[in-house]
């Protein structure tokens, strides 16, 4: 690729935060590098797996809201974990995780098991029980 | 914001070439990013149906987190100290200590706790590199290699991101240069690298690595939408073009930067033909780049079958010819 062609379709992918570097070539033949802010076949490739993180977050936000299962299950396709991931960072089982993910178990979890559910999405216990924060969630 | 002077920053694509290259400037070794990818043999290609991450099979453009590193240095003559810690109090502490010495110090850390990346590049991966040179009111000054410009994280920041857990969960790894050689034999380190890489790409006898696992990959691309239906076969389709371009490739899947390290081996083993090598990987990448191209239309209309997917899979057979073809003249230059 030369480096003139180097592509600069921003999507806002990098939100203005950084440029990469691409390898091209100049008019004489000798490799250089050129900041790009994206590409599109790249920016439409992250955006579809975005898409379907987000798809993952809304059925789970669905089901937390009709009560089929708890705010667990929201919080972790919000931080794109899965229930093994989560479990390895409470140093605790897997089924257990899943447990936790039936509103009726979630009900009588202990303060502390709760903060530390909490500390691990990165917010507070209260955000965490409070399913009416997940109405206006988008 | 008064910029630190001790530790030169240099932006690179890809962190684990861009962490050595930048400590080892710091030590007054001057290798380019280029120059340690091709030294550690980074250009590689895998397909792993088996292994899978988010449920899509992995396509990868090089080796496995960490190998790059430990060849560059090997070959170099390079020490480096490492250390891994249980206890994630005494890992912030022996970095301290290293700090307070003086020692700027390279560390593993997970991406998705990274507040300075943009939100797009935030998912569980554990293997990024990063240096730490100087502490402040309880900040950590950091050179992270695929920034532009220095970063910072405060103590509870940076201890969160070494204890990311998941795979490859980083354990507080830190690591730092301990003994360079006097005399660093670079042209043998070069030609080195090079043999491994074609090696890699053209002699592996399992049907997944190197220019064969670019034709199993066809033959699976070929196969998506009658096996996995549109929007699978799409979502497949579409992680690999995420390995080839997503942070830290330099464009086309690490060939655009390898075709720079042949370049700029050319001129040190002074061997002309490595120079035009160097320009027909350029050629090489723009079929990837291409390759791109008709997988991102592919993804913008997944919800319908698209025809594309015979196409993707030809020029998938056509890369694997032109790489196959080059990398055994690349072979004979080196030999």
């Amino acid at each position: 690729m030369k480096a003139k062609d180097v592509p600069q379709d921003d999507a806002n992918m990098l939100q203005g935060k950084l440029r990469e570097p691409i390898y091209s070539l100049d008019e004489n033949g000798n490799y250089t590098t050129v900041q790009s802010v994206g590409w599109n076949p790249k920016n439409e490739v992250m955006k579809e797996a975005w898409d379907q993180v987000n798809e993952k977050v809304e059925n789970a936000r669905k089901k937390v809201l009709s009560g089929e299962l708890s705010p667990l299950a929201y919080y972790i396709e919000k931080n794109i974990m899965d229930i093994g991931l989560v479990a390895n960072y409470m140093g605790i089982w897997r089924w257990t995780v899943k447990r936790h993910l039936k509103p009726k178990f979630f009900a009588r979890l202990k303060e502390e098991t709760l903060e530390k559910y909490a500390r691990v999405f990165n917010i507070t216990k209260e955000q965490l029980i409070d399913t009416n924060l997940l109405k206006s969630e988008k | 914001m008064d910029q630190p002077i001790e530790f030169q920053h240099k932006q690179s694509a890809h962190c684990e070439n861009g962490v050595v290259s930048n400590l080892l400037r710091f030590y007054g070794i001057n290798l380019s990013e280029p120059m340690v990818f091709g030294i550690g043999s980074g250009l590689f290609f895998s397909h792993m149906p088996f292994l899978k991450v988010g449920g899509i099979p992995v396509t990868s453009f090089r080796p496995l987190p960490g190998i790059i590193f430990k060849r560059t240095s090997r070959r170099l003559g390079i020490s480096f100290e490492r250390k891994k810690f249980r206890n994630p109090k005494k890992a912030m502490e022996a970095l301290d200590n290293n700090l307070n010495q003086g020692i700027p110090t390279g560390m593993l850390v997970g991406v998705y706790n990274l507040s300075y990346f943009p939100d797009a590049y935030r998912f569980h991966f554990n293997a990024h590199n990063l240096v730490a040179f100087r502490k402040e009111n309880n900040t950590y000054q950091i050179s992270d290699p695929v920034m532009e410009g220095y970063e910072q994280l405060t103590y509870d920041e940076l201890l969160r991101v070494r204890y990311a857990k998941g795979i490859f969960a980083p354990n507080g790894h830190m690591y730092w240069v301990k003994n360079i050689p006097k005399n660093i034999h670079l042209e043998q380190a070069i030609l080195k690298g090079i043999k491994q890489t074609c090696k890699d790409m053209l002699t592996i006898p399992i049907p997944l690595f190197g220019v064969r696992g670019i034709r199993y990959l066809s033959r699976k691309v070929r196969n998506y939408p009658r096996k996995l239906g549109v929007r699978k076969a799409a979502s497949y389709t579409g992680q690999i073009v995420r390995a080839q371009e997503e942070i830290g490739t330099g464009g086309a899947g690490f060939r655009f930067m390898y075709g720079a390290f042949l370049q700029e081996a050319a001129q040190i083993l002074n061997k002309p033909v490595l120079r035009d090598l160097s320009i027909e990987l350029s050629g090489i990448g723009d079929l990837w780049r291409e390759f791109a191209v008709i997988t991102g239309r592919i993804v913008k209309n997944r919800n319908s079958l698209d025809e594309s997917y015979d196409k993707a899979a030809d020029l998938l057979l056509v890369i694997a010819d032109r790489e196959e073809a080059f990398f055994k003249k690349l072979k004979l230059a080196v030999s």
